[in-house]
C-alpha cells in the first residue's frame, strides 16, 4: 500500500455523509491503519455542500487533502461531482451518484441543472462510474439508504475485508435497519461488477 | 474520536467533572460529550459570561471547571475573563475557545490567540485529537500548578476532524472543594487589584521560563536548511508536505519559550512560521531579533491546507489541469417546513427594515425571501432595532423590525428589550421561538424544559418575562399562518411604543416536539398559472419546470397556454406546512390526498 491515500466523500446536506464517512472511517481502523477525517457540521446541514476527507495509511498528518491528491471521489450529487474535481488525482477514480438535487438558483429557474455531467468528468478522468445510488436504495427497502450504496460500491476499490465491513456496518446501525442496509452495501457493490 | 469529544475524554479522565458552556460551532460537542460521563455536572448557560462566572465560582471554591465556547463567545465572557487573570483560580478553571478560519459557521474570523496575551493567561494549542485529551490534561496541571487560568484553544479542522485517540482509565476523583475566604485575592478592588496585578506578571515570567521546559514544545531536527516554527494544525499539514524539513511544535502557543525558539533558530538556517490567521507567534518572534518568513508569503485570511503551505514555501503554482466549470452554487437554506420561512417571507414583503440577529433565520437575507437586512452577534439585533428607529425618529415610524431567537433572546436579547421598554422605541421585536437551540442542533435552554444532562427545569416563560420588563404589547402568532402573521405585524408597526411579537412553532427538525408527519402537497399541473408566487418561499421541494419540460404536455389546448412553465412540488421532500397553498391564487396547490 502506498503511504496515505485520500477519499473524498462529498454531496448535500441530509444524505448521510458524515455516518458513511464514520462508517469507512471505522473499517480503516479495524484494518489496522491510522487514519484521520475532517469535515465541516454547523450551516451545511440546511441543504449546503457537505464534504468529508478520509486519509488513512500507515502515519496519516494532515486530515486533509490538498489539491489533485484524492485516490476516489465519491460524489453523493451529481452536479456537484464537477466541484471537487480539482481534488482528484490524474489516475483517479469518481464514483457519482446519478441523483439530482437542486440548489435555489435551479428550482427558481435563474439557471438550468448542468447537462452532461459525466461526460464532462469523462473528459478528465478515464476511471468514471455513475450509479443510481437512489434507486438502488429504494430496492433494498430504504430511499435513505444512499449513502450504504455508495459505501458499497466504494468498498469495490479499496482493500479491507468484507467481513470487517460487515461488522462495522452491523455496529453502526441500529437493529431494525441493520438488513436494509446490509442490502443496500450489498447493491452497491453488485453494481460495480 | 473528533477533537471536541477527546477533549471531554481527556478533562473526565483527569478528574475534571464540572463544566459550563454555550453551544456555538465548532464547539458545541465537548459539552454534548462531556454532560455523558457519569458522575460529572454540566451545564448549558445561558450565555458565555454566565458559563465563565459559573467556571469561576467552582474554580474559587476548589473545584476543577472547564469553560467551552466558540470564538466569539469570548468576546461575550470578555468582562470576568480579564479579572480572573487577577485572582487567579484557587481550583483550576481552564477555558476552551474553538476557533473558526475561515468561517464555516461564524460571523468573524477572529484569531483568539490574542486573548492569552491581552488576559495575560497562557494558552495551549493541539494539532488532532491525542494531543486535544492529553493536553486538555495539561491545561488543568498548569491551572493547579501556576494558580492561573489556562487557554486551550482549537480550531475548526481540530474540533471536527477525527483521528485516533489511546483512551486511558480516569484516575480515581478526589472531591477538594470548600468554602475559603481569601478577600485579599478574591475581591477585586483597586487596592487589592493592584497587589495581584504585580503577582500577574511575576506569574507571567514563572510561566516563561516553564515554557522552555515544557516537553510540548518541541524541536524535531532534520535537514537543518529550512525550519519550520508552527503549532495547532498547520503543524500536520507542513508535516504532510515537508516531512523532511526540522520543526519547532509548539504546543503552548503564549507565553513563548523564548530560549527554545533561539535555539531551534541557531539550529537551521532558514525559519518560515507556519500559522493561520494573524502573525500572533511571528511577530512575537521577530521581536525577539530572529529573522524568520510568515506572512509575506503565507495568506492573512481562511484556514490552511497542505497545499497552500506547499505552494507559499516553494512558490510554485500547482498547475491546473482542469478549467473551472461554472455550476450554480449550493448555499445552504431554510429546511422544507421550516417555522422561519413563513416569517421571513411576510417580513420581506413589508419593506421595513430587519435588523437580524444569529441564527438559521439568518439565512432568510438571501434570495427570494431578503426579510433580514443586518446580522452583527447574539442579541444585537434588539439594540440595534431600537438605535435605529431613535435616530430615524418619525422617518422610522412602522419601518423598523428586530428578529431574534429564543435561545438567543435568553442569551442577550433580555438587556436590549429592557432599554427599548425603558427608553421606549416605536421598534417592533419578533422573537422566533422555535423551542430549542436549532442552528447548532437542538440543545436545551432555559425556556425548554430540560437541562443539558436531561433533568427537568422550570421553563421560562417568553411572553411573560417580556411583560415583565416593561413592554405592555405581547402578541403570540403561528409562523405556518401568514394571513395572521401579516395582520399580526402590520398592527403592531402601526401602533406607538415598542411591542413584541413572539412567532412561535417547533423547529421542523426537533423531534420530541414533531406531532404526526403531515401530508405533502402537490401542484396541480392544469391549474397552475405559471405566477411563481409559490417560488418566493424559496423553498427547497419547490422548483420550476420551464414549459418546454411539461411533464404532462396535455394543457396547450387551455387558457394556460401563454403560460412560460409550472411550479412542482418533489412530494420526497416536503414537510406539508401549506404556506405555499396559503400563496397560490389560482388554487393549484393542495394536500396529497390518503398520502
Amino acid at each position: 500500500m502506498k503511504e496515505v491515500q485520500g477519499i473524498l466523500l462529498a454531496g448535500v446536506g441530509g444524505q448521510g455523509i458524515l455516518l458513511a464517512s464514520d462508517i469507512l472511517c471505522r473499517v480503516f481502523m479495524a484494518s489496522g491503519l491510522d487514519v484521520k477525517k475532517s469535515e465541516v457540521h454547523g450551516m451545511a446541514q440546511r441543504g449546503g455542500c457537505v464534504t468529508s476527507h478520509v486519509r488513512f495509511g500507515r502515519k496519516v498528518h494532515s486530515p486533509l487533502a490538498k489539491k489533485k491528491d484524492i485516490d476516489i471521489l465519491v460524489s453523493f450529487e451529481k452536479m456537484d461531482t464537477l466541484r471537487y474535481l480539482e481534488y482528484v488525482k490524474d489516475e483517479g477514480q469518481v464514483i457519482i451518484n446519478m441523483e439530482e438535487i437542486y440548489p435555489p438558483a435551479i428550482n427558481l429557474g435563474e439557471s438550468p441543472y448542468p447537462e452532461d455531467v459525466t461526460e464532462t468528468v469523462r473528459r478528465y478522468f478515464s476511471e468514471v462510474t455513475p450509479i443510481d445510488a437512489k434507486a438502488l436504495a429504494a430496492r433494498a427497502g430504504n430511499n435513505r439508504a444512499v449513502n450504504t450504496v455508495l459505501l458499497g460500491s466504494l468498498s469495490c476499490f479499496l482493500n479491507c475485508s468484507l467481513l470487517l465491513w460487515r461488522k462495522v456496518l452491523e455496529d453502526s446501525f441500529p437493529e431494525k435497519l441493520i438488513a436494509v442496509n446490509r442490502e443496500a452495501f450489498r447493491l452497491g457493490r453488485d453494481a460495480m461488477k | 474520536m473528533s477533537g471536541n469529544e477527546a477533549i471531554a475524554r481527556g478533562a473526565y479522565e483527569c478528574g475534571v467533572r464540572f463544566a459550563a458552556g454555550y453551544p456555538g460551532t465548532p464547539s458545541t460537542e465537548i459539552m454534548e460529550a462531556f454532560a455523558k460521563y457519569p458522575g460529572v455536572y454540566a451545564e448549558w448557560s445561558p450565555n458565555e459570561k454566565v458559563a465563565m462566572e459559573v467556571g469561576i465560582g467552582a474554580a474559587l471554591s476548589g473545584a476543577k471547571a472547564m469553560v467551552v465556547m466558540k470564538h466569539v463567545g469570548v468576546n461575550v465572557a470578555a468582562d470576568p475573563l480579564f479579572t480572573v487573570s487577577y485572582t487567579g483560580t484557587n481550583g483550576a478553571l481552564v477555558i476552551v475557545t474553538a476557533d473558526d478560519p475561515s468561517l464555516h459557521s461564524s460571523q468573524n474570523e477572529q484569531d483568539n490567540r490574542h486573548y492569552a496575551r491581552f488576559a495575560k493567561i497562557p494558552m495551549l494549542e493541539p494539532a488532532d485529537s491525542e494531543e486535544a485529551k492529553t493536553f486538555i490534561q495539561r491545561a488543568f496541571e498548569l491551572s493547579e500548578k501556576f494558580d492561573t487560568p489556562v487557554f486551550l484553544r482549537t480550531t475548526t479542522r481540530v474540533s471536527h476532524s477525527k483521528s485516533v485517540v489511546t483512551v486511558a482509565n480516569p484516575s480515581t476523583y478526589e472531591d477538594r472543594t470548600s468554602i475559603r475566604f481569601h478577600a485579599d485575592k478574591f475581591v477585586m478592588v483597586p487596592m487589592n487589584a493592584r497587589k495581584r496585578r504585580v503577582a500577574v506578571e511575576k506569574r507571567m515570567r514563572e510561566l516563561q521560563e516553564f515554557a522552555d521546559e515544557f516537553p510540548e514544545n518541541r524541536i524535531e531536527i532534520n535537514r537543518t536548511d529550512i525550519g519550520i516554527i508552527t503549532a495547532g494544525i498547520s503543524y500536520h499539514y507542513a508535516k504532510d508536505v515537508f516531512p523532511e524539513y526540522s520543526y519547532l511544535k509548539l504546543g503552548m502557543v503564549y507565553p513563548l519559550p523564548v530560549k527554545l525558539i533561539r535555539k531551534f533558530a541557531g539550529q537551521v538556517r532558514k525559519v518560515y512560521v507556519v500559522e493561520e490567521l494573524d502573525p500572533f507567534l511571528e511577530e512575537q518572534i521577530r521581536a525577539m531579533g530572529i529573522e524568520a518568513t510568515g506572512k509575506e508569503i503565507f495568506p492573512y485570511t481562511g484556514e490552511f491546507d497542505p497545499g497552500i503551505i506547499e505552494e507559499a514555501i516553494t512558490g510554485r503554482k500547482s498547475a491546473r489541469s482542469i478549467p473551472e466549470i461554472q455550476i450554480p452554487p449550493r448555499p445552504p437554506n431554510l429546511c422544507p417546513g421550516c417555522p422561519h420561512r413563513g416569517l421571513f417571507y411576510v417580513l420581506g414583503k413589508l419593506k421595513v427594515f430587519v435588523t437580524g440577529d444569529i441564527g438559521c433565520y439568518t439565512l432568510s437575507f438571501m434570495k427570494p425571501l431578503e426579510g433580514l437586512h443586518s446580522c452583527i452577534c447574539m442579541g444585537a439585533s434588539i439594540g440595534m432595532a431600537h438605535g435605529m428607529s431613535k435616530a430615524l425618529g418619525e422617518k422610522g415610524r412602522g419601518k423598523v423590525v428586530g428578529v431574534i431567537g429564543d435561545s438567543t433572546f435568553l442569551h442577550s436579547g433580555i438587556t436590549p428589550l429592557l432599554d427599548m421598554a425603558y427608553n421606549r422605541s416605536d421598534a417592533v421585536i419578533v422573537i422566533c421561538d422555535n423551542r430549542t437551540t436549532a442552528m447548532t442542533g437542538m440543545q436545551e435552554h432555559p425556556a425548554t424544559g430540560l437541562t443539558l444532562q436531561g433533568e427537568k427545569a422550570t421553563p421560562v416563560d417568553i411572553a411573560a418575562l417580556v411583560k415583565s420588563l416593561g413592554i405592555e404589547t405581547v402578541r403570540i402568532v403561528d409562523p405556518y399562518d401568514l394571513k395572521d402573521v401579516r395582520a399580526v405585524i402590520k398592527e403592531e408597526l402601526i401602533r406607538s411604543g415598542p411591542s413584541v411579537v413572539i412567532s412561535r412553532r417547533s423547529c421542523v427538525l426537533f423531534k420530541r416536539d414533531q406531532a404526526a408527519r403531515r401530508k405533502p402537497f402537490r401542484i396541480d399541473p392544469v391549474k397552475c398559472i405559471g405566477c411563481r408566487l409559490c417560488l418566493g418561499l424559496g423553498c427547497p421541494p419547490i422548483s420550476w419546470k420551464k414549459a418546454a419540460s411539461k411533464p404532462f404536455g396535455t394543457t396547450s389546448e387551455t387558457k394556460n397556454n401563454r403560460r412560460e412553465g409550472i411550479a412542482a412540488i418533489d412530494r420526497n421532500l416536503c414537510a406539508g406546512c401549506g404556506l405555499c397553498a396559503q400563496l397560490c391564487k389560482s388554487k393549484a396547490i393542495t394536500e396529497e390526498e390518503g398520502a
